[in-house]
């Protein structure tokens, strides 16, 4: 694995912000989450790591000298070339596209000049790369929107979308995993669950994992909330290579 | 079990913390005053990451339907049980269909009601700390029973332990280091805000405390990045948010200074109009 040249700051006094050129890749993104995994096995559970498009969060339970902890964990940086790559799994979300789920699908239409069909079909034929998990519990920050369909997001935020909604925001999409106020344009609508903290694993999906979304009918929407709600429905996932 | 006769302005079950889920976007949460929360085990002798009741500036009624002990600790929001004045960061024994009311604040905004063995309510991802999106409910809600292990020593006189600080309350210099993008400021900037007092805005809840006064900002946003408990961020418009406990876990404004983790406790028991200054450490 390449190595980065890496920028170390104190960030408080018990975590150092790790930093990675200031851009958005698959690569740095490969490399952030080698380094976090590599830092969690290392410290066994001991610290906490949490990752962004360019940079890693490493928090430790106690105040820390930051120069000592500086050049303990670059070290262990500097001997990642030697790690394999790690394996990440492409989910397949079904989203149903219809007008009743997708609430400003019409809009899109005239403002992007494009049939919905079309709409659909681009957002669909992508697989997007999950960057990082943040700003609510579940929301995905996903990577690879066709550009063909950025739109930016509203001025003035709904006051209520559905949880599942799916939209676009500028130049990414995402799912509400739950019912919030949000300036996205909706186009769609999931009914798998991102979130549920009440599940062993309330986040199935990790940073570094692709998903895929597939067009559904209103009646299998349903038939597939049904088994959701009855937790008897497997999501279809493939590993990745790349 | 204790029965919610009244809610109060916002009362929540909190502990230290839920850790481990934040690259899931889930905010650690936990008590606001860490300080005070910890005091409040501490006097039980309780295990250090027992729940506790979190309440805000009104303070809520309860009633016991168990025997148990509590201690109260952090803001004085003047205690009551069965109508009679209690103290502050003390022992009381409580017996089956007491109340537990309060009056009003003497100082701080955030009091912490401990229970012997530590409030039982569901323990969801690690912790039992209420938030939204993440729990059921993010505050107890009127006629709410909640569960905790009663106790069956026989009472004993109230007594009294080490005094809180009070330095903890009327401190109004917030300790910080500089945030990643500190150096991104201009001198003039820097140098305003060790200089400016700021106010503590009517938007402050457990997520963030915003300022009112504006440092006057030309800094883009950055690439949605990571942001922790007690960052400070500077917004296009020049306001400054605070982070506070129930924070979102990545944001994309500038970070330019982090509070020690004694200052987001500090910050915690201020409220609307209260004033604070930054003092680097």
């Amino acid at each position: 694995m390449n190595l980065y040249n890496l920028k170390y700051k104190m960030f408080g006094e018990r975590s150092i912000l790790i930093e990675w050129p200031q851009e958005i890749n698959n690569n740095i993104l490969q490399n952030i989450l080698s380094f976090k995994n590599e830092l969690k096995k290392i410290y066994c559970g001991k610290i906490y790591a949490k990752n962004s498009y360019n940079s890693l969060l490493v928090s430790f339970p106690n105040k820390i000298n930051t120069s000592n902890t500086i050049f303990k964990i670059d070290s262990i940086y500097k001997k990642l070339k030697y790690v394999k790559k790690q394996i990440y799994k492409c989910w397949e979300i079904p989203v149903c596209y219809e007008i009743e789920f997708g609430k400003d699908l019409i809009f899109l239409k005239k403002q992007l000049s494009i049939d919905i069909d079309e709409i659909i079909l681009l957002h669909t034929s992508n697989e997007y790369k999950v960057f990082n998990i943040g700003f609510l519990p579940g929301f995905l920050y996903l990577g690879g929107l066709n550009k063909k369909i950025h739109y930016p997001r509203k001025n003035k935020p709904d006051l209520y979308i559905e949880k599942g909604s799916v939209g676009i925001g500028g130049g990414q999409t995402g799912i509400y995993p739950n019912e919030s106020p949000g300036g996205w344009n909706i186009i769609g609508k999931t009914p798998i669950e991102l979130f549920n903290s009440e599940k062993k694993r309330p986040c199935f999906i990790n940073p570094g994992d692709n998903i895929k979304f597939t067009p559904i009918s209103k009646k299998k929407f349903s038939l597939i909330k049904n088994l959701v709600e009855a937790d008897e429905y497997k999501i279809k996932k493939t590993m990745i290579n790349d | 079990m204790i029965e919610v006769i009244k809610t109060g302005l916002f009362s929540s079950i909190q502990d230290k913390g839920r850790f481990g889920f934040e690259n899931f976007g889930v905010p650690i949460s936990g008590s606001m005053d860490q300080f005070s929360y910890a005091h409040s085990n501490k006097l039980l002798n309780n295990k250090d990451n027992d729940a506790v009741l979190e309440i805000t500036m009104t303070g809520p009624e309860l009633k016991f339907h168990e025997k148990t002990k509590i201690c109260i600790t952090g803001a004085d929001i003047s205690p009551k049980l069965n109508n009679k004045s209690i103290g502050l960061n003390f022992i009381h024994f409580v017996e089956k269909g007491d109340v537990l009311s309060f009056g009003k604040i003497k100082y701080g905004i955030r009091s912490y009601i401990g229970i012997k063995g530590g409030f039982l309510t569901t323990d969801v991802m690690g912790s039992r700390s209420m938030c939204l999106n993440v729990t059921n409910s993010f505050r107890i809600k009127k006629g709410e029973f909640l569960k905790f292990k009663p106790i069956t020593e026989i009472k004993k006189n109230s007594y009294v332990s080490e005094i809180e600080n009070f330095d903890h309350f009327k401190n109004f210099k917030i300790k910080v280091y500089k945030g990643p993008e500190f150096n991104k400021l201009s001198e003039n900037q820097k140098n305003k805000i060790f200089k400016k007092e700021f106010t503590i805005s009517n938007y402050n809840n457990r997520m963030a405390y915003q300022l009112n006064e504006i440092l006057e900002n030309k800094l883009k946003p950055i690439i949605s990045s990571l942001v922790m408990q007690g960052t400070v961020q500077l917004t296009p418009s020049g306001k400054l948010i605070i982070l506070m406990r129930d924070n979102q876990t990545c944001g994309g404004y500038p970070r330019i200074l982090q509070l020690s983790e004694s200052s987001i406790n500090t910050l915690s028991q201020k409220y609307y109009g209260n004033k604070i200054m930054f003092e680097i450490i």
